[in-house]
């Protein structure tokens, strides 16, 4: 029988002493490997120290409550063949276990130590006859002698992960090169030369929330927090308006610029709110009182370096197709720069919310309080779809909207985005005042 | 009280800290470092740097003097220079303003490098509070607690104190030393390890009488016989008196005399009116926390390992905290280690050799191993010596003096070692410490073109001798 004691473990937070918060065993009981003998807090969080070892509790290191040191006795287990108390210095690790095929493997182990001890003092012999057996001689006897290798071949075989000394030096007096290495590097299968094995990553970056992140942030939480939102998500039909999109770009296009969807789905939101006013509205709750617009003061969400901004397309109901493309191009551009005015940022009355490609196929956008709607354009792709009777391609996209259900009604927001679908799915409509 | 957090946190600007400090945040990492004192450490301001300065001055001033007892001497005794100089003076003040100069400079340095390379420098004295926390004080505001996820502590050594002669009044350690408001007429210098001897030195060079007491029988105890032997013959040449063997009891009752006991049993006083003490450095431990994370220690130093990783993770310690050698460059090399082991790399600190320089006079530079040393390791070593009074560049410096020995092994004729004393040999281990680490073998440096006349011939010289064939001796 040996004793096998388990110290405190260092639980990585930093701290020299933990509290004992709970004995799971008692002297005597029989314990298990992984058996929880004891919980131990920090001011972090509680931890369960498991038994590494089969045996008999003979002994509790500290009581409830008490504060312990990292590394101070934890409790001693009785266990069969030799513990980690009276263990040589070669074996100081505790290697030691109990049951019938951890002790074999103790044994191998003590056994595998005992031959290499052996191979070192037949190493070590030669040389150290000439000298006194003085201590420093004996401490130095277990690693075997240095290889040589400049500081450099060092380096890059630790960034290998190689260990020097299995690897064959080509130099004088054995030295090793970076030859050597690479030969050594390209040997060993999945082990490039310069490619290093994965590596957990233990890094932590605390990003301050400051400036205009902190401003979303609060935006959004404020939205959120206020707003019962409820999202629409309706297929359109973008064939035509696409169609239309091109033939006016390569008939323009060189005068007077090239337009995108968004112009065209500005106008489409100009003339529905004709038809449902609800929708370009601001809402604002503390007085109760909603105000509807006749202007249609369009807020364009745009991503930046800093982060998400809204500049505002103001009289969208007053602009043609060019000048809304032209004012979009300029109002990202001044967002994406920081030069956007602070008038320019600010007024809007209805959001669009549109990422391009990134669009996805449905998106649950978050209503710019105090509006109380938001249009998110998705992805545009095509498709097979059933017309008259055969599948033909189509080119489909989803709006994905978001409504404060507080002042807009579902039925009302349907209405809003089926007025919108039919004016782009049908786009001579979109020029009919 | 204010609160900020960082990655790596670094509690002490010296050598080790503030490299370590740079080679993190070249890393991306992100870094701050806690110094209460100048940036810069012992070695930029309190050791290396200044006492250098103190010993150029003091090697100028003693040169003028030479020449200018000379003049007064038969024709046959001037200096072979033809050089007169007549009635040097120093004017010890400007000397001490000079040398702080340079040691504003440098530091002015360091702070420029940790700001260009984007490390945040906190004044004040660091409180290891736990493993990841620290807090710092005297700053004139609020005290400072810093959160980290690595800890490196850094924080130096400070000079061994002697029971019978604490320091205070005319008892001074290296630190008063190296500005001096006035030139005592008898120093006495406790200890004459490198720090006593460098310093006895300067002092007599400057004209005050140096008596040095060691209580073992040989000065550079720490170093082999035949290196110690001409800097003690050139002690002894310029006046300094040396009672080796001796015990410092402690100071006269009147206190201008330091009284010892020599190893006869026999009681003397040493006239005084200063006492360097200078018998060493201990791990600066005690009064910022350390005791608080009961890290395993190694006597007084705080045990590491190779990585220089303490007992608890994530909690490193460089430089002399960590004991001997306590050498800057050490620890510098350490703080770069630990920076990129921090970044994800995988280091060892497992150099070949530690280069250790004496800047006496003759100057002292060991590298690697001593014969003694390598015959006690049992490794069987050829040794040779080659004298530089065969160099003929050490003959035009009047550097005659002294020699370059190599120790290598016999059978495959790998160098272990180099040793070398005479004047200016210190830049000599630059060659050393690169042959050791390259692995070199006798023949390398044999077959490598050394220019001529320099003194780096005597290096190739002695490998040659070693080899058999030396062509100068």
């Amino acid at each position: 029988m040996g004793l096998h004691v388990i110290k405190m473990p260092d639980i990585g937070e930093g701290i020299a002493e933990v509290e004992l918060v709970a004995w799971h065993v008692k002297p005597g009981d029989m314990v298990i490997e992984d058996q929880i003998l004891a919980d131990v807090m920090t001011d972090k969080a509680t931890v369960e120290i498991p038994s590494p070892v089969v045996g008999k509790v003979a002994a509790l290191g500290g009581e409830i409550g008490q504060v312990m040191a990292v590394g101070s006795e934890l409790i001693r287990i009785e266990v069969e063949g030799v513990g980690n108390v009276k263990a040589s210095p070669a074996a100081a690790t505790p290697v030691a276990a109990a049951t019938h095929t951890a002790a074999i493997q103790a044994e191998a182990v003590l056994a595998a130590a005992a031959r290499q001890a052996a191979e070192s003092a037949v190493r070590e012999r030669p040389a150290a006859a000439s000298a006194q057996p003085a201590p420093a001689a004996v401490a130095q006897a277990a690693p075997r002698e240095k290889p040589i290798a400049s500081p450099a071949v060092r380096r890059r075989a630790w960034d290998l992960g190689i260990e020097l000394q299995f690897v064959p030096g080509s130099g004088t007096a054995g030295r090793i090169t970076h030859e050597d290495l690479d030969a050594f590097a390209a040997r060993r299968p999945g082990l490039g030369t310069g490619a290093a094995r994965y590596a957990e990553r233990h890094e932590e970056e605390a990003v301050p929330v400051i400036g205009l992140r902190r401003k979303i942030a609060q935006k959004m939480q404020e939205a959120k927090r206020r707003i019962p939102h409820f999202t629409y998500v309706e297929e359109i039909d973008v064939t035509e308006v696409e169609a239309l999109r091109a033939q006016l770009n390569a008939k323009f296009g060189a005068e007077r610029g090239r337009i995108t969807l968004l112009p065209l789905l500005a106008r489409a939101i100009v003339l529905a709110v004709r038809d449902v006013p609800q929708v370009n509205a601001r809402y604002d709750d503390e007085q109760g009182v909603l105000t509807r617009y006749g202007a249609v003061h369009i807020g364009i969400a745009t991503q930046t370096d800093a982060g998400l901004m809204v500049p505002v397309l103001r009289h969208a109901e007053a602009r043609d197709l060019w000048a809304s493309a032209a004012e979009i191009a300029r109002l990202a551009a001044a967002a994406r720069s920081g030069k956007a005015a602070r008038e320019e940022l600010s007024g809007s009355t209805i959001t669009i919310t549109s990422l391009g490609a990134l669009g996805g196929i449905v998106s649950t956008p978050v209503i710019n309080h105090p509006e109380v709607a938001i249009v998110g354009v998705n992805r545009m792709v095509e498709r097979p779809m059933m017309r008259a009777g055969a599948v033909v391609p189509r080119l489909m996209m989803n709006l994905s909207s978001s409504f404060d259900h507080r002042v807009v009604d579902g039925a009302v927001g349907a209405e809003f985005v089926q007025a919108l679908r039919g004016l782009l799915e049908c786009p001579a409509t979109l020029f009919v005042e | 009280m204010d609160a900020r957090s960082t990655t790596l946190l670094i509690v002490g600007g010296g050598p080790g800290g503030y490299v370590a400090a740079i080679r993190a945040a070249q890393l991306g990492i992100a870094t701050t470092l806690v110094e209460g004192d100048k940036l810069g450490g012992t070695c930029l301001n309190i050791g290396c740097i200044p006492s250098k300065a103190l010993i150029h001055a003091a090697e100028q001033f003693e040169q003028a003097c030479h020449y200018a007892q000379d003049t007064s001497r038969a024709e046959a005794l001037r200096s072979p220079l033809g050089i007169q100089v007549e009635s040097p003076r120093i004017d010890l003040a400007q000397t001490v303003r000079w040398k702080d100069g340079i040691v504003a400079r440098l530091s002015g340095g360091v702070a420029a490098l940790l700001k260009k390379n984007g490390v945040q420098v906190v004044k004040g004295w660091a409180r290891v509070v736990d493993g990841k926390t620290v807090e710092v004080t005297g700053t004139g505001q609020d005290t400072l607690r810093i959160a980290c996820e690595h800890l490196l502590l850094a924080p130096g050594s400070q000079a061994a104190a002697l029971p019978a002669l604490p320091f205070g009044g005319n008892v001074i350690s290296s630190t008063e030393a190296l500005a001096p408001p006035s030139l005592p007429k008898r120093l006495v210098v406790v200890g004459a390890g490198y720090i006593g001897l460098e310093l006895g030195t300067a002092y007599r060079k400057l004209g005050a009488e140096v008596s040095v007491v060691e209580a073992l029988e040989r000065v550079l105890p720490a170093y082999d016989e035949e290196l110690a032997k001409p800097v003690a013959a050139s002690l002894r040449r310029l006046g300094v008196e040396l009672h080796l063997g001796c015990t410092v009891l402690g100071l006269s009752a009147g206190g201008d005399a330091v009284r010892i006991r020599n190893a006869q049993g026999e009681e003397s006083a040493l006239p005084a009116d200063r006492v360097l003490v200078a018998v060493g450095r201990r791990p600066r431990t005690e009064g910022w926390g350390l005791e608080g994370l009961m890290l395993d220690m190694n006597g007084r130093a705080v045990r590491i390992d190779d990585q220089c990783r303490t007992s608890m993770r994530n909690v490193w310690a460089i430089g002399d905290l960590t004991g001997e050698p306590m050498l800057a460059h050490r620890a510098m090399a350490q703080g770069e280690m630990v920076a990129e082991l921090i970044a994800g790399g995988r280091r060892h600190f497992t150099p070949a050799a530690i280069p250790a320089v004496c800047f006496t006079d003759p100057e002292v530079v060991v590298v690697g191993r001593t014969p003694g040393e390598a015959a006690q390791a049992g490794l069987d070593c050829i040794n040779a010596v080659f004298p530089f009074a065969a160099n003929g560049r050490a003959l035009t410096l009047e550097a005659g003096e002294g020699f370059v020995r190599v120790v290598a092994r016999r059978d495959n004729h790998l160098i272990l070692g180099w040793q070398a004393v005479g004047r200016g040999v210190s830049e000599l281990s630059t060659a050393f410490g690169q042959s050791i680490e390259m692995g070199a073998r006798l023949e390398d440096i044999a077959g490598t073109i050394h220019a001529h006349p320099t003194l780096g011939e005597a290096v190739q010289e002695a490998a040659l001798r070693a080899l058999g064939h030396a062509l100068h001796v």
